[in-house]
């Protein structure tokens, strides 16, 4: 069978940089195609050339699809050919409902207006077909991030795909909804759908991909076939780093000493539904040098657990007492709680955590400014001075402390973020999926950073939905579900299963 | 595409961490930096081009002692009011209430003044702290309720011209206290006889060139983008031969205005707080990006109320420059000076999305809209066609600004 896309040789230059040499990348009909490497390698570079966000004639080499040379001008010269993107930022308007998101652009009308009765007919074909179980009116701002990547999916089928393109699909996905995801890959598959799955979780690649294709600083290094060998996670990382990694999580002696945080009672309800909780009684404690993780699914109440603890900065009504060094301590507002020597890295480090346009200086003093300044005037040269021992330390990646954080990879952004908290002096530091988004070298530079941080003498409790690092890092792990604490673990007895065991249990008992 | 070297041998990553490539690299920092200072080198040439224009148009007028002189006194309180109206932008919010503001309290003025005898100084303290008080109660709308900053400025503007036309009861009032009037019309004292405003300027270069060369040391020293001496010697040469001659055309007439020094000491106050405080770097942050801003524990509302106390204050002041300019308080002052404050701050470079603009900025902005307005007015271009020019000059502005960053991404 001819190869439903072919691109050869794609070149693509930016000022200064080039951001694709000589790529070629080959996709069959019907396959899983899986598109790794490190962050900056061109993966989405390579995708907006072939979309067409990048038009015809700004990129050097061939496309070829379905056996006819592809000179798309705009995104929707690929759309009609049935090429469709999800992008990893969901491109949904969140105030539409599910119906009217799914056929925006393409609304089902006559002599423009809408057929209501035929639109909410062809939504509910569609929401079948991809799993989604909703109102075709609700909007889409009330569903979860998963169910926006299923509205999503069914806004592509909407327009007859034949090639699929997801960036990232499972990057914010609890483990279960990622599962479903990639059944509905498979089922796509069956039906001759072909698909190209950019993803940083290899355990998702190596199960569900027929053959990866591996770019390395803009060039394509390799394409795997896993339907002749067998192809383990080890296999694509030396391929996307260039050679063998010894060790995913790099090694800590934990010195693990007195309780350092408790948290008693906490509580906390829904900013806007002030009669709902989201999170309920939970109590924790953490000791010095401790790294503790909290597991749990995608809207179990972890980040709002975080939020709230971290000066109220989500949620109503908010109850609990909250102990550091034995003695109660004020955490109302956000910067009592910065005083109080709590620290709160986000997950969303883009939105929440950086100032994206000022500079790695100014982002890294934001929090603790008094820091650098004497009767409120900053003194620049200490501010250079501090940032760039932070950028040292942190190994940030950057033309000094002058460059503006927007020009930063994930991992060196996240860094800077880190750096910001650090110079707060924090004694807990909650990091809230602190490696989301980030590639596999640069994580582990931010695991060894975080062993730093307990072997200090700081507790840190950490939010993550990858189970792997997680069990990785912490030294003990609390499960939560549905707002509670169901669980917890020594390292020693986790396990992927014991804690998924432990949150389907509690659904259990509420159900 | 083959004559450019791989860039691969460029990119490679550096190992740091044990069996682990980096991939993490910085992307085409240099060119953002060279955009952001060829968009303060553009501003500087497009007043220089005005300027020359309109000196050529108008056979040299312009630059005539007595017109310089006049420029600078009409075009006062666009300036104070614009550096306060920066803080409001970058702030992510607007004010148009600032005409209304300045007819509300120039006619306050006059009545404290003319109808009740209060003298000069604790009516303007009076003034300024209304002013603030009007802003601030405006900003507690916009900070502490939410309201978008477009209505409850809209909202202001319509009350304020209403209470000022109450307040005067559609008549003017007038004249103001000789004393009071020196605030806008009066010179600084000719100590050292006429060339006082010669010597005053050289004082004032040799600082700036002081202060400039420190600051380019300690730009070198924190590895930050710097001039190269070449560069130095045309930037710090220019400017210095301006001021010279600006003094030296200001002593052929009477000296440096008082409303002078009133800008000087303004301009450097707010260039000074928006750079090197605490309270002007936590306001870029909450206009950049106010959840990561709050997120790190700066007090987000009570910093937005600031900035229309802060702004309420300087319509005061500018109200005040102006009727004692004028020297009469009538209903209709101030009508549309919203407008060309507004303009002046994004013709300056301020962001309509917040976290960005400068004071030197917003200050060349206001020259540009000033002497725009004098020089199609000695033209003889009739208001019509003002209003068009500056508004096609305001969009241009913006354009050029909107498709520089866009050729940053």
């Amino acid at each position: 069978m001819p190869p439903i896309l072919e691109m050869r040789g794609i070149s693509k230059a930016f000022p200064g940089v080039k951001a694709l040499d000589d790529v070629n990348l080959t996709v069959e009909p019907g396959e899983i195609h899986a598109l790794v490497g490190e962050n900056g390698a061109g993966k989405s570079t390579l995708m907006k050339v072939l979309s067409g966000v990048y038009p015809h004639g700004t990129y050097e080499g061939e496309i070829t699809y379905e056996g006819r040379p592809g000179h798309f001008r705009a995104i929707s010269d690929s759309e009609r050919l049935g090429i469709v993107i999800i992008h990893q930022e969901l491109a949904l308007v969140p105030d539409l409902s599910i119906a009217e998101n799914i056929f925006l652009g393409n609304e089902q009308a006559r002599f423009g207006i809408i057929d209501r009765e035929r639109t909410c007919a062809r939504c509910r074909e569609l929401m079948a077909l991809v799993g989604l179980d909703e109102s075709p009116d609700t909007l889409v701002t009330h569903l979860g991030v998963g169910k926006q990547q299923l509205v999503e999916i069914a806004k592509a089928l909407s327009k007859a795909v034949r090639l699929l393109i997801l960036d990232e699909p499972t990057a914010s996905l609890s483990e279960p909804d990622s599962e479903a995801l990639l059944r509905l890959l498979l089922r796509f598959k069956d039906q001759g759908i072909a698909s190209i799955l950019i993803s940083h979780k290899l355990n998702e690649i190596s199960r569900v991909a027929d053959r990866i294709t591996v770019l390395r600083d803009g060039t394509s290094v390799e394409t795997l076939d896993c339907r002749t060998t067998a192809i383990d996670e080890d296999r694509i990382i030396r391929g996307m780093v260039g050679r063998a990694m010894a060790s995913r999580y790099p090694t800590r002696e934990p010195r693990i000493g007195d309780v350092l945080m408790e948290v008693s009672d906490w509580t906390a309800h829904h900013p806007v539904h002030a009669d709902r909780p989201v999170v309920r009684n939970v109590s924790l404690n953490l000791r010095r040098g401790e790294i503790v993780g909290i597991a749990g699914l995608m809207g179990s109440g972890r980040t709002e657990l975080a939020m709230s603890l971290f000066g109220r900065s989500y949620g109503q009504g908010i109850s609990g007492r909250v102990t550091i060094d034995g003695a109660e301590v004020d955490v109302s507002t956000i910067d009592r709680a910065i005083a109080a020597g709590l620290a709160y890295v986000t997950e969303d480090r883009k939105q929440l955590g950086l100032i994206l346009g000022e500079d790695i200086a100014k982002n890294t003093t934001l929090a603790n400014l008094p820091g650098v300044s004497t009767a409120t005037v900053i003194d620049r040269d200490a501010e250079h001075r501090i940032a760039g021992a932070y950028r040292t330390k942190m190994r940030i990646r950057s033309f000094g402390v002058a460059q503006q954080a927007v020009n930063l990879s994930g991992g060196n952004q996240q860094k800077v973020v880190l750096s910001k908290w650090l110079f707060t002096e924090p004694k807990v530091l909650i990091l809230d999926e602190p490696t989301r988004g980030i590639d596999v070298g640069a994580k582990y530079e931010i695991y060894t950073i975080i062993n730093e941080l307990a072997g200090d003498g700081r507790g840190v409790l950490m939010i993550s939905s990858e189970m792997p690092e997680l069990l990785g890092l912490c030294d003990r792990i609390y499960v939560m579900n549905e707002g509670r604490f169901v669980g917890e673990f020594r390292r020693a007895d986790a396990s992927q299963e014991a804690i998924m065991r432990a949150i389907m249990r509690s659904k259990d008992l509420n159900g | 595409m083959t004559d450019i070297p791989s860039s691969k041998a460029l990119m490679s990553p550096v190992a740091a961490a044990p069996d682990v490539a980096t991939g993490d690299r910085s992307r085409r920092p240099r060119a953002a930096i060279r955009t952001a200072q060829l968009r303060e080198y553009g501003l500087v040439f497009a007043l220089a081009v005005i300027t020359l224009f309109f000196e050529y148009t108008t056979g040299g007028v312009l630059f005539q002692p007595l017109n310089l002189s006049n420029l600078i006194m009409q075009n006062s309180y666009v300036v104070v009011m614009a550096l306060g109206m920066l803080l409001v932008i970058v702030a992510g919010h607007i004010d148009l209430s600032v005409g209304s503001l300045v007819a509300f309290v120039g006619a306050l003025a006059a009545l404290l003044m003319v109808r009740f005898g209060f003298d000069p100084i604790s009516a303007s303290l009076v003034c300024l702290m209304v002013g603030a008080g009007i802003g601030g109660l405006q900003g507690y709308f916009v900070a502490y309720l939410a309201i978008p900053s477009f209505i409850v400025t809209l909202a202001g503007m319509l009350v304020l011209r209403g209470l000022t036309q109450a307040l005067l009861q559609g008549t003017s009032i007038g004249p103001f206290p000789e004393a009071f009037q020196l605030l806008s019309k009066g010179y600084l004292a000719n100590v050292a006889g006429s060339s006082t405003s010669l010597l005053i300027a050289l004082v004032l270069v040799t600082a700036l060139v002081g202060l400039n060369w420190r600051r380019r040391t300690a730009q070198i020293r924190y590895g930050s983008p710097a001039d190269s001496p070449a560069a130095f010697i045309v930037r710090n040469g220019v400017a210095a031969i301006l001021i010279l001659a600006f003094a030296y055309q200001m002593s052929v007439y009477r000296g440096l205005p008082n409303v002078l020094l009133v800008l000087f000491v303004l301009v450097m106050l707010y260039g000074f707080v928006t750079t090197r405080t605490t309270i002007g770097r936590r306001i870029y942050a909450l206009g950049g990006n106010i959840k990561a801003a709050r997120l790190s524990g700066i007090k987000t509302e009570r910093l937005t109320f600031l900035t229309f106390a802060n702004m309420g204050a300087l319509a005061g002041l500018g109200g005040l420059i102006f009727v004692a300019r004028l020297n009469t308080a009538n209903p209709k002052a101030g009508v549309g000076f919203e407008l060309d404050v507004i303009a002046a701050c994004f013709i300056g470079g301020a962001s309509a999305a917040g976290g960005i603009g400068k004071v030197s900025g917003v200050v060349i902005g206001a020259f540009i809209i000033g002497i725009m307005n004098n020089g199609m007015s000695m033209m003889g271009i009739g208001v019509d066609w003002q209003q068009v020019i500056k508004g096609i000059v305001l969009l241009a502005a913006v354009c050029l600004d909107v498709h520089n960053k866009n050729n940053r991404l």
